[in-house]
């Protein structure tokens, strides 16, 4: 990653690489610094809820929409009219799955919107890493990820989820959607700092999303479905998380899938990360 | 002829520079600035200097490219060509160090109005490395001296226009910066607080700060800058001090309304006829009912007025008023602003 991104203290003590734009720039921003301004952004960001709760309607009443609407809408057709119960235990760890890719693509409007603020050039024009301003984002919007899994499980729970496994199971599940919601954040402040208008945003968003949430194993088992869709399942990140947290919380294997969904995080963020940075450093 | 002008200017503007001022430095330093978007040629080689301690103007239309330039010089923007070197910093290669010594207050309140005065002040001064505690006390002073004390807890979003550049203004002192950069920091303000964000600028020059101020209106400029640069186009046509330009511009605009409109073309003609000394340019400007005369000292004023009255032409009201940017451009260029072409229109010239 380029130099401006001092995320790593380590990096400070390495030899800056050349760059275009900066070479002999040696006002490099130590780790607690970086720290410190991640902190005092995340505020900022908190305070912006605090200012307009209304912003905090989709991690509150998502997961409760959806899992009145699914396990009832769905739940018989699958398991039989009496066995609803047994399609809650299906349902609701895929769900965590939904609830991290959901808040993910409210990070981009949210980038898009907050971006084109003069506030941001004051940012730009400050003696601060230019990634803290995204990764403080991210910080609270895992927080708020955190919230809408959470108001998923009491749901779940309401409607008769059972976890089999152990309390441990429960918060790996949870730790999981988060990783790997962490890392879909970055497509989506990738893409919020690409495209032009919050709309645009969500109609991208939209397209890649509703083949990526129902061509997987949150609503429906795989097997149910034909071959070609079966293979798409079966690399399809949300399947793999899906698949996870149902063998944490409901029991049956894990490691596969858990280690996909881990790959996919890490892929993802790779890849990303370092895109989205830069775009922000450039943006005018 | 905007050549012409240039060399003559900068010889005067030379003078005092090495003899009164002693040797103050440059704080900010910018030659052969260029900066395209695309054909668009937003900076096409400017050089100005702005010395520490001091205001300098920049004085231009809409799309001279004023921003763009603010924007090259506090590292939002990189430009295409040329160097420019900010309180000893390149803003090229240490665009870091240079950050660390200035303040930007744009033509768009950069505060976030989703946080409150203080929430501002106190995030600012966080991300410059102050202690909480001292953020906190460095907060509470400025909203003190910004006069935004009971405003402090309130969201942003509900400051009026003034209130909000204020903040802005506050914002940018935190850190005590070296140069200041003022981009048109009083576009869109109603009079009154327009001279609060004046008072305000004139107070950080007392205290020491540099200032690189853009402005659209040449009484600005006037007000605060002590050497004005003016650009057009993405070229600087002239610069030097404010009462050099001044002189060269002719002073004021003298500005009669007659009890009775239909008597505008007859007064004017009587004053062109007269051919009061120095006296010269009348213009009728019939949608306001009034006629202009450029006048360049009290004896003409009197002189005019006297006339009218001594050939019994009611007037109703009379008042003076600095040159406008438009004027300034007439007189330095012999050309109007691009887009004051269309409004100047309607201004009909009395031929002499």
């Amino acid at each position: 990653m380029s130099a401006t991104t001092t995320v790593n203290a380590p990096a400070q003590q390495a030899p800056s690489p050349p760059r275009a734009a900066v070479g002999s720039d040696d006002a490099r921003i130590g780790l607690r610094a970086n720290l410190r301004h991640i902190g005092a952004l995340a505020r900022r960001n908190m305070l912006q809820i605090k200012a307009d709760p209304e912003s905090m309607f989709d991690a509150v009443l998502m997961p409760i929409i959806f899992v009145l609407l699914f396990v009832y809408v769905f739940g018989g057709a699958m398991f039989g009219d009496g066995n609803r119960g047994q399609y809650v235990n299906y349902l609701v760890p895929g769900l965590m799955a939904m609830m991290g890719l959901n808040i993910a693509m409210a990070v981009g409007t949210g980038v898009n919107d907050d971006f084109k603020k003069g506030v941001m050039d004051r940012f730009r024009t400050m003696p601060i890493a230019r990634s803290s301003v995204l990764i403080a984002k991210m910080v609270v919007e895992v927080g708020r990820m955190l919230v809408a899994t959470t108001i998923l499980l009491i749901m779940g729970f309401i409607l008769g989820l059972s976890v089999s496994t152990s309390v441990f199971g429960l918060l790996g599940a949870i730790g999981l959607s988060l990783v790997f919601g962490a890392s879909l954040m970055w497509i989506f402040i990738l893409l919020g700092l690409t495209m032009k208008t919050v709309q645009a945003v969500q109609g991208v968003a939209m397209l890649v999303l509703m083949p990526l949430q129902f061509g997987s194993s949150i609503f429906a088992k795989p097997t149910t479905m034909p071959g070609w869709l079966q293979s798409f399942t079966d690399y399809n990140p949300l399947s793999n998380l899906a698949d996870a947290a149902r063998g944490l919380i409901t029991g049956g294997p894990v490691a596969h899938s858990a280690l996909m969904t881990l790959a996919w995080s890490a892929g993802i963020t790779l890849v990303t990360a370092p895109l989205a940075v830069a775009k922000f450093r450039k943006r005018t | 002829m905007a050549a012409g002008i240039l060399v003559s200017m900068t010889r005067i503007d030379k003078k005092p520079r090495n003899n009164g001022e002693g040797a103050a430095g440059i704080a900010v330093s910018v030659r052969g600035l260029v900066k395209h978007f695309g054909d668009t040629k937003a900076l096409d080689g400017v050089d100005l200097d702005v010395r520490e301690g001091t205001v300098l103007g920049v004085l231009g239309p809409n799309g001279a490219g004023k921003t763009t330039l603010v924007r090259c010089l506090s590292t939002l923007l990189v430009p295409d060509a040329g160097t420019a070197v900010v309180a000893g910093y390149d803003v090229v290669r240490q665009p870091r160090q240079l950050r660390r010594t200035i303040g930007l207050t744009g033509q768009y309140a950069s505060v976030d109005e989703k946080l409150s005065g203080r929430e501002n002040l106190y995030m600012i001064g966080r991300l410059l490395d102050l202690s909480r505690k001292e953020a906190r006390s460095r907060a509470d002073e400025l909203l003190e001296r910004f006069s935004l004390t009971d405003a402090g807890k309130r969201l942003a979003a509900t400051y009026s226009g003034g209130m909000r550049r204020r903040l802005d203004l506050a914002a940018s002192m935190i850190g005590h910066p070296a140069v200041l950069y003022l981009d048109e920091p009083t576009t869109g303000l109603d009079p009154r607080t327009r001279n609060e964000v004046w008072d305000e600028v004139r107070r950080m020059v007392a205290e020491g700060a540099t200032v690189l101020l853009t402005t659209q209106y040449m009484e600005e400029a006037e007000q605060l800058a002590s050497e004005l640069t003016v650009i057009d186009r993405g070229r600087v046509i002239a610069n030097g001090e404010v009462d050099e330009l001044k002189a060269r511009v002719g002073g004021r605009t003298l500005q009669i309304r007659p009890t009775d409109p239909e008597q505008l073309g007859a007064m004017a003609r009587a004053v062109t006829e007269a051919g009061l000394d120095g006296v010269s340019g009348t213009q009728v400007v019939p949608d306001e009912g009034v006629l202009n005369v450029p006048i360049l000292s009290d004896e003409q004023l009197t002189a005019v007025v006297g006339l009218l009255g001594s050939r019994g032409y009611g007037i109703a009201h009379i008042g003076t008023h600095l040159p406008s940017l438009d004027e300034v451009f007439l007189a330095i260029t012999g050309q109007k602003t691009a887009d004051s072409q269309d409004a100047t229109r309607k201004t009909e010239e009395v031929a002499a």
